[in-house]
């Protein structure tokens, strides 16, 4: 059956209404303004730097050595991969551990729970600067790991663990507890129902947690200058110095001599971040297709 | 195994705790030498004089008048967009659109400073006078980076106002518009609120992209054209050599925003815990 609109407004009424309301017409033109603004904006950023970057990325960009000559971010991109890989390690047990003991341990009326949400908004508020200056304080010179990816890890780590923490919670709350119920009916003690039915029915939102904190680690500069340090080639363990890719693109930006080569260096960053979004987006649509 | 879980659960706790603790015994001892009132209220950051002087009011006016443009620029593009996402989207544009603004969340902020140098520093330049690195390009670079913060959660608390309250004032014969911008949106009045103070603690705690536009000089702000050094930018920029008492006065520096920072993260959960309560 076909449906009919039966109140539906022309074009004419809907201009002759604006007509007697000019306020509501200039509060439409406001709000469509502040959406192209918006679009403009974020095309504009993003076609600047694709058009000003592409021509840049030269094969002396992705040598395996960095010279002074080809500026190579190769060894850049490897340690920021290393660099995902080490704080995710870290983060992703405590993380997921934590949403674990809340959501399915803890008793609700618990003080102790309102202190962990306390704490993890209170980590999810500090600005990366302060990440970085206790880094440098407690991981390279209270622990003496000196200027390291291992130092690095663990700042970027504490940076990233609300993320993961409460997409966590967020996804095992999502969970019916009629899984719950049946996993406990067929006699399954608590841990294995927690490990065999609710956490893999929570995959995709834990994912998308991930997804969005490996976003936020490839992007952090101020974290990890003092931290993980800026030498420019593959650390050879975790307790060498290394430079990630916004660190790398930082310093060309501020050489002053390495324009091109720093818009190239952005195009490869901008890269990971579509790639990483449109992961994001892919699952979210999957948890919300799920949910219909 | 529960013990396991709780060990984990302690972590956040852990590390709030660490931090603070770090942050506040490097940073008070220099405090204290230096003394609060030259401290926070001395104009003059010369650390390196031979008479060093390390008052640090001028970074703290430098990073509220940046934080004050980015929210006079950003705050209200970000709700009329926000109002746009909720209200006025045609169901075909919402995807692209929720796309546009989760990408612009996504962009490093290194990329987005160096856009700043690359575009809004020239723009600034040439309409407005002055060498570039401004308070202004600061202000425009960070109004744009608080963008998808403010109307991503400016966006939830429209959609979490009851229909009823539109559907009411359009039988009472307001327009779409009138209906939206003075029934639903003051409803939804806490949590926009939120989003704004959200906004402000990103642009309070932004480094890297401030740095490049601002042009960093250490004095009192002089006009919205001219240069300005904020809180962030005189910790990362002087960290790398500073020694003794200078370095120990960053850490302080660095202790003045965490507390600026902990008090907004403190309005945040107010105005949060007075919605869940309202509810």
């Amino acid at each position: 059956m076909k449906h009919e609109t039966i109140n539906r407004i022309s074009f004419r009424q809907r201009l002759s209404s604006y007509r007697n309301n000019p306020l509501s017409f200039l509060l439409l033109l406001l709000v469509w303004c502040a959406m192209a603004a918006t679009v403009f904006i974020l095309l504009f950023i993003v076609f600047y730097i694709l058009v000003n970057g592409v021509p840049h990325l030269t094969p002396g960009l992705f040598s395996p050595v960095y010279t002074t000559d080809n500026v190579s971010a190769l060894p850049a991109i490897i340690t920021t991969l290393l660099m995902v890989g080490l704080s995710l390690a870290i983060a992703v047990p405590f993380g997921i551990g934590c949403a674990i003991f809340l959501v399915e341990y803890a008793k609700k009326t618990n003080r102790f729970i309102r202190y962990v949400r306390l704490t993890t908004e209170t980590l999810a508020g500090i600005p990366s600067i302060i990440y970085g200056l206790f880094g440098m304080l407690f991981f390279v010179i209270a622990l003496k790991w000196n200027l390291s990816l291992l130092a690095g890890g663990f700042t970027l780590a504490i940076m990233v663990l609300p993320t993961i923490m409460r997409s966590t919670e967020e996804a095992l709350k999502a969970t019916p507890d009629a899984y719950r119920e049946g996993s406990f009916g067929l006699g399954a003690g608590r841990l294995r129902t927690v490990f065999r039915i609710v956490l893999p029915s929570a995959m995709p939102g834990i994912s998308a947690g991930i997804i969005l904190s490996v976003g936020r680690i490839v992007g952090e500069t101020a974290a990890l200058i003092y931290t993980a340090g800026t030498v420019a080639k593959v650390p050879e363990n975790i307790f060498a110095s290394g430079r990630t890719l916004s660190i790398h693109m930082y310093l060309l930006a501020g050489e002053g001599i390495y324009t091109d080569q720093a818009y190239a260096t952005a195009v490869i960053l901008l890269g990971f971040v579509l790639v990483i979004n449109f992961i994001s987006s892919f699952i979210t649509r999957k948890i919300t297709k799920g949910q219909d | 195994m529960e013990a396991v879980f709780f060990i984990t659960a302690c972590a956040s706790i852990l590390a709030v705790l660490l931090i603070c603790f770090f942050i506040f015994v490097n940073g008070l001892p220099a405090i204290a030498k230096i003394g609060v009132f030259n401290f926070l209220g001395g104009t003059k950051w010369a650390p390196l004089n031979t008479v060093p002087s390390f008052g640090i009011l001028p970074m703290i006016v430098g990073s509220l008048f940046v934080t004050a443009g980015a929210i006079v620029i950003g705050v209200p593009i970000g709700l009329l967009t926000a109002i746009f996402m909720a209200q006025f989207c045609p169901k075909k544009m919402y995807h692209p659109l929720k796309t546009i603004i989760d990408l612009l969340a996504g962009i490093p902020s290194i990329v987005y400073g160096f856009f700043g140098i690359a575009v809004l520093v020239p723009f600034v330049r040439d309409t407005f006078g002055g060498n570039g690195n401004s308070i202004l390009t600061a202000s425009l670079l960070l109004g744009i980076m608080i963008l998808p913060t403010i109307i991503g959660i400016s966006e939830a608390a429209l959609r979490a106002v009851p229909s009823s309250y539109y559907e009411g004032a359009l039988a009472l014969g307001a327009t779409h518009e009138r209906a939206v911008f003075f029934t639903v949106f003051p409803a939804a009045g806490s949590g926009v609120l939120a989003s704004v103070v959200l906004g402000i603690g990103r642009a309070v705690g932004e480094t890297m992209a401030v740095i490049m536009v601002a042009g960093n000089q250490a004095r009192m702000p002089v006009g919205i054209l001219k240069g300005v050094r904020t809180l962030t930018a005189n910790i990362i920029l002087e960290m790398g050599y500073a020694a003794d008492l200078h370095r120990e006065a960053l850490i302080a520096c660095g202790a003045v925003l965490f507390v600026f920072v902990l008090l907004l993260n403190f309005c945040f959960s107010a105005i949060t815990e007075y919605r869940r309560r309202r509810e």
